[in-house]
């Protein structure tokens, strides 16, 4: 199961390795530098070091990923999305037994989010059942489908309510079926009932939605409205951002994370932290970082040797693709605010080690890009 | 199977996204980067003015007039991006949510200045806020300096009072540097001299976070105290005024006859200044401006009467001046005098007999000057009336004085278009008709009488660096001393009309007045129609050193009603120096004795 043989080594992917950890770096230096206290105002908060510690399990487990083949990830992948899917149930009524998912946070070092593991067992699971219909599919998928990967786990993670997830789930799930091949009728089907339904359906999710939800939407559309402040939040990240200028204000010398005008200034803010201390020069090396990861794994999928290979790899790059834009696109102000991280930067430890796991998958995919299927 | 093409798509999509967020960060941070940087620094700046002290201003023996009293104040960082709840915060600090909002929405509002909300707190309430200013970011107490007056109502048409600037103020360039929420002189010599005793104000530049803590002082400016001012007037004498006059309305005005200073300028009834420093309410306002009494009206510069018989000194001196008298020429009183179909009474009505200059003075007998004003005409009692300082303001910078008004035929020709008549002539003379003074022009008249012809401009700044003199009038040294001597006649030999003012301190010398006031001669009673009573006076009177003159408001005879005060108010000027000459004598310390400079101290 496990081989460690020289051809492993000389084909490992260390550019997606170190890009990795290029990116977590910068995210714990980030974090360090935002988190600080301001002056005189007491000691570091050890986010820096907890995250230091969640880096080295992340890459325990990336090597872990790569040491054996994915092949093992498509066969064990049905029922690990069954065991995903019932975690998801767990969360939602032991969640509303016990007072939601603050009992989770006060669990100790461990905070254990399932929904952030569960984006990558959708997307090992989903990019099999793909490959093992083949192409018998004719671009159309069995309605079975249709309801195991989109219909049941959207239902889960929006009753939870995950919308940042739910989000993701649904672009992913598009974007594998278009990568499968996607028959034109059923994108014109798709888009006339879309344009049909988008008034009641949009009535319905407004409907639904949380008032924190639908003031975050309004802050969006006109922040000059604002009904809970978040219009506030996103104006403090474009100052933040902006006042970066060219050159920035230098690792450490700024002031908008400590003095508690950046509101998440080490989770879903950090880009403007980075930004504000980097500088539109910083900016682009980090950007320019994420685009040789994005490049990286379309390539790898371009080279994997099999479909359900090339799948995983697209799912895993568009999956880090899609938290990279709404992250920053939110601190930029050019979209809605949604609680999703940037990826490999912010702090977290349950998604820094899920992202890693990912990482590892793709990895493992181009590693083994040479060795035939048996 | 995933194409080739797909593949393409894809790293189409991912470039065009990644062109998109850096265009983004090109307009954040390079087009509108300086903007934002400027708005960073204001988010973490805080700029704390810190009002200078203001100057003291002292009389002229060092008592201190005003103090400065520090209060607290709730001030609110806003911003206009953050939502405030107005309505916690009402309850908490206690005001209107409809001031509050008002304050915290203004246009001009600057984003690192913070916004007062309510002065004067008590400790209760500052302690109230502390307790829950972690729920309202940005909410902070200041320390501000007021100002107490703790003499309160006396004087305080000389001292005046501080107040917010009016929106005029807070235009003009002369209050431009001053912060929004800075007290300034608004009356009296608080407003004449703010420039001086306002100082500079400093400033702190506090880095503070999103919750209005603070964190490092990033600059600091330190405030340049005010300068000081010393007054001429003397509060005792203010307070022995103020006494004296109980409940009566009036003025008294006392001049130093070699320099122009003001030793006492009282105006009654008066009001309290410290109602102003906490921000007057309007309810207090319009009782001060709607109370009959006039409480807000200077009467010492802006009421004006007939000066009554306080008036011969002028008509004797020019009698004198122009020869058509001498000492010894004498008119024989018969209680009046009959011209055409009048008859112009004496106040005596059994008449005074055969009357002298000196006579004339003492017991202000009317006839004489009738006959005094009639060989002189009044184009010459209006040469000397001007020339002793009447008929014009006096210069007295504290406000807009009345001019008072000196008639002539020329001024009757221009501004009634009629002939002058020789019984206006003799109404004039007597100081009734259309004659009409200030307070501070009769003593300013007494002071050029007691200086020898030197028309002084009135200062309130004690040993001024410079003695105006506006106008000089030669007279003749005999002409004074026979004035002089009647003045002296007047309260200190029998028969004279105001005996009840000698003095065993200081010998005084001074001259009744009583003005007509227009119901009383149509048998109307009540104190509402009681004549004004006058008079005036020099001290000591052989070498005078103070002159002023005194103002009843339907106070009724000079020589009872305004005479008194006159006396009360010389002597507790010349209270020290008789205090003193009793120490020489007896060789006892004299306690409470204050001089210049002493009591300074903050």
């Amino acid at each position: 199961m496990i081989h460690i043989d020289r051809r492993l080594i000389r084909n490992f992917d260390w550019i997606t390795l170190l890009v990795v950890l290029f990116l977590t770096i910068v995210g714990i230096m980030t974090i360090y530098s935002a988190t600080r206290p301001a002056v005189g105002m007491g000691e570091q908060p050890d986010f820096y070091y907890k995250q230091l510690v969640w880096l080295g399990l992340s890459v325990i487990m990336l090597f872990a990923m790569t040491s054996f083949d994915y092949i093992w990830l498509y066969r064990l992948s049905y029922p690990m999305y069954a065991i995903g899917i019932m975690l998801l149930l767990i969360v939602l009524f032991m969640g509303k037994s016990t007072m939601g998912a603050q009992r989770w946070l006060n669990m100790g070092f461990f905070s254990f989010q399932p929904s952030e593991f569960f984006r990558i067992l959708f997307i090992v699971a989903f990019s099999s059942y793909l490959s093992n219909l083949g192409s018998d599919s004719r671009g159309s998928i069995p309605a079975r489908g249709l309801i195991v990967f989109c219909v049941v786990p959207l239902i889960l993670l929006v009753k939870q309510p995950d919308l940042g997830t739910a989000i993701l789930l649904l672009a992913l799930f598009s974007t594998l079926f278009i990568s499968q091949g996607i028959s034109k009728k059923i994108i014109v089907v798709v888009a006339i009932i879309g344009l049909i339904a988008l008034p009641f359906v949009g009535h319905i999710v407004w409907d639904g939605m949380k008032d924190y939800q639908k003031n975050r939407l309004i802050a969006f559309m006109d922040p000059e409205v604002d009904p809970s402040g978040i219009g506030y939040h996103i104006s403090q990240s474009k100052i933040t951002i902006g006042s970066g200028q060219f050159f920035g204000k230098g690792y450490l010398n700024g002031t908008q994370g400590p003095l508690r005008f950046l509101p998440e200034k080490h989770t879903d803010f950090i880009f403007a932290v980075f930004a504000e201390e980097w500088g539109f020069a910083g900016c682009l090396v980090l950007i320019g970082t994420y685009f040789i990861l994005f490049l990286r794994g379309l390539d790898t999928a371009a080279k994997a040797k099999d479909q359900v290979g090339r799948l995983m790899a697209i799912g895993i790059t568009a999956m880090f693709f899609i938290y990279f834009v709404v992250n920053i696109g939110m601190t930029l102000g050019i979209m809605p605010v949604v609680g999703i991280p940037l990826p490999f930067v912010s702090y977290g430890g349950t998604a820094l080690l899920s992202n890693y796991i990912a990482a590892g998958i793709l990895i493992s995919i181009r590693t083994r890009r040479f060795e035939l299927f048996y | 199977m995933v194409s080739k093409k797909k593949i393409q798509l894809g790293l189409l999509v991912v470039t065009g996204v990644l062109m998109v967020i850096l265009l983004r960060l090109v307009q954040l941070q390079i087009i509108d980067g300086t903007m934002y940087r400027q708005q960073s620094e204001n988010n973490r700046l805080r700029i704390l003015s810190s009002p200078a002290p203001r100057g003291i201003i002292y009389d002229r023996n060092g008592v201190a007039l005003v103090k400065n009293v520090p209060f607290y104040s709730v001030y609110i960082m806003h911003d206009p991006a953050r939502r405030v709840d107005t309505a916690a915060l009402s309850s908490l600090i206690g005001e209107d949510r409809q001031d509050i909002e008002t304050r915290l929405n203004r246009k001009d509002n600057s984003p690192f200045v913070p916004i007062r909300l309510k002065q004067g707190l008590s400790f209760q309430e500052v302690a109230r806020i502390e307790a829950r200013r972690s729920d309202f970011p940005g909410l902070f107490i200041q320390t501000d300096v007021g100002r107490s007056y703790p003499f309160g109502k006396t004087g305080a048409h000389v001292i005046g009072y501080l107040g917010k600037m009016t929106p005029v103020q807070a235009g003009s360039p002369a209050f431009s540097d001053l912060p929004p929420e800075t007290l300034v002189g608004q009356w009296g010599v608080e407003a004449l001299y703010d420039k001086q005793l306002r100082g500079v104000a400093g400033g702190r530049v506090i880095e503070v976070d999103a919750l209005g803590r603070e964190h490092r002082l990033v600059r600091q400016e330190p405030s340049v105290r005010g300068k000081d001012v010393v007054l001429s007037i003397d509060i005792r004498m203010q307070q022995a005024v103020e006494e004296a006059f109980g409940d009566k309305a009036g003025a008294l005005v006392a001049l130093k006859v070699d320099t122009g200073e003001v030793l006492a300028l009282e105006s009654l009834p008066s009001f309290d200044p410290n109602q102003f420093t906490d921000g007057i309410s309007s309810a207090d306002w319009q009782k001060l401006v709607e109370d009959k009494r006039k409480p807000m009206m200077n009467r010492a510069l802006q009421s004006q009467y007939p000066p009554g018989s306080t008036f011969k000194i002028v008509t004797a001196i020019a009698g004198l001046e122009e020869g058509v008298i001498t000492p010894d020429t004498t008119v024989n009183c018969t209680g009046g005098i009959s011209y055409g179909k009048w008859t112009f009474g004496c106040w005596k009505h059994e008449g005074h007999g055969n009357v002298d200059l000196h006579k004339a003075i003492r017991e202000s007998c009317d006839v004489y000057f009738y006959e005094v004003g009639k060989r002189l005409g009044i184009d010459r009692i209006y040469k000397y009336a001007i020339a002793l300082g009447l008929g014009k303001p006096t210069g007295l910078n504290l406000l807009k004085e009345r001019a008072g008004l000196i008639p002539s035929t020329e001024w009757k020709r221009v501004k009634r278009g009629q002939d002058w008549y020789l019984g206006e002539t003799f109404n004039s003379s007597i100081g009734q008709g259309y004659v009409a003074v200030t307070p501070i022009q009769l003593a300013l008249m007494t002071a050029t009488v007691a200086n020898g012809g030197s028309v002084l401009e009135p200062t309130l700044i004690k040993d001024p660096k410079e003695v105006r003199t506006k106008s000089k009038i030669d007279i003749k040294s005999e002409t004074l001393r026979l004035v002089k001597n009647g003045l002296s006649a007047v309260v200190n030999e029998e028969g004279g009309t105001a005996k009840v003012a000698e003095s065993s301190i200081v010998k005084i010398g001074g001259k009744t007045g009583t003005a007509q006031v227009v119901g009383k001669t149509r048998g109307l009673l009540g104190e509402r129609y009681m004549d004004h009573a006058w008079f005036v006076a020099l001290a000591p009177v052989d070498k005078p050193e103070v002159a002023l003159s005194v103002f009843v408001e339907h106070g009724g005879h000079g020589g009872s009603a305004a005479a008194p005060l006159a006396k009360k108010a010389i002597e507790a000027y010349f209270a020290d120096r008789a205090a003193l000459n009793k120490e020489t004598k007896t060789g006892a310390a004299l306690p409470g004795t204050k001089s210049p400079g002493t009591g300074r101290a903050e």
